[in-house]
């Protein structure tokens, strides 16, 4: 008897209880969908940190001034002045995995419009800036070189703060605001970039050339950074590098002996990144072992029914063997009835898994990505499932003794 | 002089049962060539395992078995499969047929095992149907057929595979007298056709349309008998019609 009519045989089998074998299937299409599920929700959620990391840039290092020690009292961070603009041209010139750099100098202020007045946070920062953060304006520009060296009064907005100003979807270019009391043009309207991981709106802000914000916004000591350093590395996987340099460029400009601890400090985005994503992975990870234990059960399901069915189909097996069927294709028989039952079972599953993620989805807002590779995994796991747990009741039917079989009540 | 088809020399076969051991077999001579030989025996005589060892189901203890000549006392699981599928067929007291199947398929499930492929494995199941009458049932499922009418379709499955032996375990055991001599009356047909059948039967009415009658008592021959066999057709006519349902 050929392998095709060995699933002949098996099909017609099923066929005959129909019942019985859609309950079988039931075992193993709840466990797959139930893997598949999981699965994709939890993808989506690590996509969804994955894409907020990616807004942020993952190749971003920030550097921030060290803090003061006044006997044992440690200040936070920034609270010491460390980091001067000649830091900020070293950086720049000095190390070959950066790609730029830029200072972020922050306040808070109270912007006014003709109408609307608003609190954000100005930042003052050079044209680079922007391209650090791959943030296009929307309409108008970004400040140029020249503002920057002649200090002028202009101002780009973030979305939410020219919505805030002017009104929703409105076009304030050319309209001037006042920070602080001091009147600055609108040149840009940034695109819209969300919000961070945390939870902050990137919008909620507003951006001039550093120079005016060093001379109308801050004051102080012009050799100074009072803020931090944005820099962009080559590359996502030279972003540890850069950070290793940059380190020892700072210590090295800063005098430090190798006893002294950094006077500042480098924040990798990359790595907060991968604390987020082993987070969600590990959920994912926690999901897909709930299901598996339910894949499992299934395969158990399976056993369970496949033993009654040999013990209530005794006798069938036993006027198989009478007419000549082989031990082996007795096995083989009831092996592929599991098998076709645990593969349709796993196709029914994934296909089910894929709707009710959808329909989770859908319903909570939450996102969902399905993986081919798993879905494929599942279905061959599943049948492998099939096998394993089809062996035994098989074994079993293989055993019986002919003319016991026949007699069996 | 050829071969005999069933040849067998001091068959023994003994069981063991818990403790005791039980002797069904104490060494048995028997050759069976030609004709429709009925074994008789009260319970316990040996009689089923007798037909076992001769349908390949079960080896003997010791002994010699010669069917066709080939020596099946000594074969393995495999090849006594294989001799079960192409030179014996079986028909039981309790039909044996495979639930919500029609009795096509029923029939061809020798075919199957055989490897006979889907056209000629249809032809010869439904000549085999034909040949037992049942030509215009071949898509019935067993439950919408009467016993009889089972035991045909049986039938028909034990000859498909144009076997040479037909062993019968009590075959009219779960059959009223009209149908039981229906069932004799074929078998004494494909007895004329050249089939060889041995049937197991403890009633001497049935046993009365047998060529040849085999009578076993505690596991060794009592008697070995050749007879005029009782016609079934001719008797068939003298009794009443069956009755008609409606």
């Amino acid at each position: 008897m050929n392998p095709f009519m060995t699933l002949r045989v098996a099909m017609r089998a099923l066929l005959r209880n129909k019942m019985r074998s859609f309950l079988t299937t039931l075992c193993i299409i709840i466990g797959v969908a139930a893997v598949i599920a999981m699965v994709a929700i939890g993808e989506g959620a690590k996509a969804r940190v994955e894409a907020a990391f990616s807004a942020m840039g993952t190749n971003l290092l920030i550097v921030m001034p060290g803090s003061t020690r006044t006997g044992g009292v440690q200040g936070g961070s920034g609270s010491n002045q460390t980091l001067t603009w000649e830091d900020l041209r070293a950086i720049q010139t000095e190390v070959n995995t950066v790609k730029a750099a830029a200072p972020q100098l922050r306040s808070s202020a109270q912007l006014m419009s003709e109408e609307q007045n608003w609190s954000t946070s100005v930042y003052g920062t050079s044209t680079e800036y922007f391209d650090i953060r791959s943030w296009p304006p929307a309409e108008g520009s970004v400040f140029s070189q020249s503002d920057i060296e002649g200090g002028t009064k202009v101002i780009v907005l973030g979305r939410s703060v020219a919505d805030k100003l002017f009104g929703q979807g409105s076009s304030p270019i050319g309209q001037s605001i006042r920070v602080r009391n001091i009147p600055f043009q609108v040149i840009g309207v940034l695109s819209r970039k969300g919000q961070s991981a945390m939870g902050q709106d990137y919008d909620d802000s507003a951006y001039i050339p550093y120079t005016t914000f060093r001379s109308k916004i801050q004051g102080g000591l012009v050799k100074f950074l009072s803020g931090s350093i944005m820099i962009e590395a080559t590359a996502s996987d030279t972003t540890a590098k850069a950070q290793r340099e940059v380190t020892a460029l700072l210590r090295d400009r800063h005098r430090l002996s190798d006893s002294q601890d950094d006077d500042f400090s480098i924040r990798n985005l990359a790595e907060i990144a991968s604390a987020q994503q082993e987070g969600t992975e590990t959920m994912t990870t926690l999901l897909a072992a709930v299901a598996a234990v339910s894949l499992l059960v299934g395969g158990i399901g399976i056993m369970n029914i496949m033993l009654v069915s040999v013990t209530e189909r005794t006798r069938e097996i036993g006027l198989r063997m009478a007419i000549g069927a082989r031990r082996y294709q007795i096995l083989l028989q009831f092996l592929v009835e599991s098998l076709v039952l645990a593969f349709i079972g796993g196709i029914i599953g994934v296909a089910l898994g894929v709707g009710s993620a959808k329909w989770l989805a859908a319903k909570f807002g939450w996102d969902m990505l399905i993986r081919p590779d798993v879905a494929f995994i599942a279905v061959v796991f599943s049948a492998l499932t099939g096998v394993v747990f089809g062996l035994y009741p098989a074994r079993k039917a293989s055993r019986l003794d002919p003319i016991d079989a026949l007699r069996y009540e | 002089m050829t071969e005999p088809l069933i040849h067998l020399e001091s068959i023994v076969k003994t069981y063991v049962m818990g403790d005791v051991e039980v002797r069904a077999l104490r060494g048995v001579d028997l050759d069976i060539d030609q004709g429709l030989i009925a074994i008789m025996g009260a319970s316990g005589s040996g009689k089923s395992t007798l037909m076992n060892v001769i349908g390949c189901l079960d080896r003997p203890t010791s002994g010699k078995y010669l069917l066709t000549g080939q020596d099946v006392s000594k074969m393995g699981h495999n090849e006594l499969a294989d001799i079960r599928n192409k030179v014996i067929g079986f028909v039981f007291q309790s039909f044996q047929l495979l639930t919500r199947t029609s009795a096509l398929e029923n029939v061809e499930l020798p075919l199957m095992y055989a490897g006979v492929a889907g056209r000629e494995r249809h032809r010869r199941a439904r000549e085999a149907l034909e040949r037992v009458g049942l030509g215009g049932r071949v898509h019935h499922h067993p439950n919408q057929l009467s016993g009889g009418q089972q035991q045909r379709v049986a039938i028909a499955r034990a000859i498909v595979g144009r076997t040479r032996l037909l062993v019968a375990d009590e075959p009219t055991g779960n059959l009223d007298s009209r149908t039981s001599v229906e069932i004799m009356a074929l078998f004494q047909e494909l007895w004329r056709e050249g089939i060889t059948i041995i049937l197991v039967t403890h009633e001497p009415d049935i046993a009365a349309y047998a060529s040849r009658v085999v009578v076993l008592k505690d596991g060794v021959l009592r008697s070995d008998v050749e007879q005029q066999a009782r016609d079934a057709r001719a008797e068939l006519a003298t009794l009443p019609p069956p009755e008609v349902l409606t």
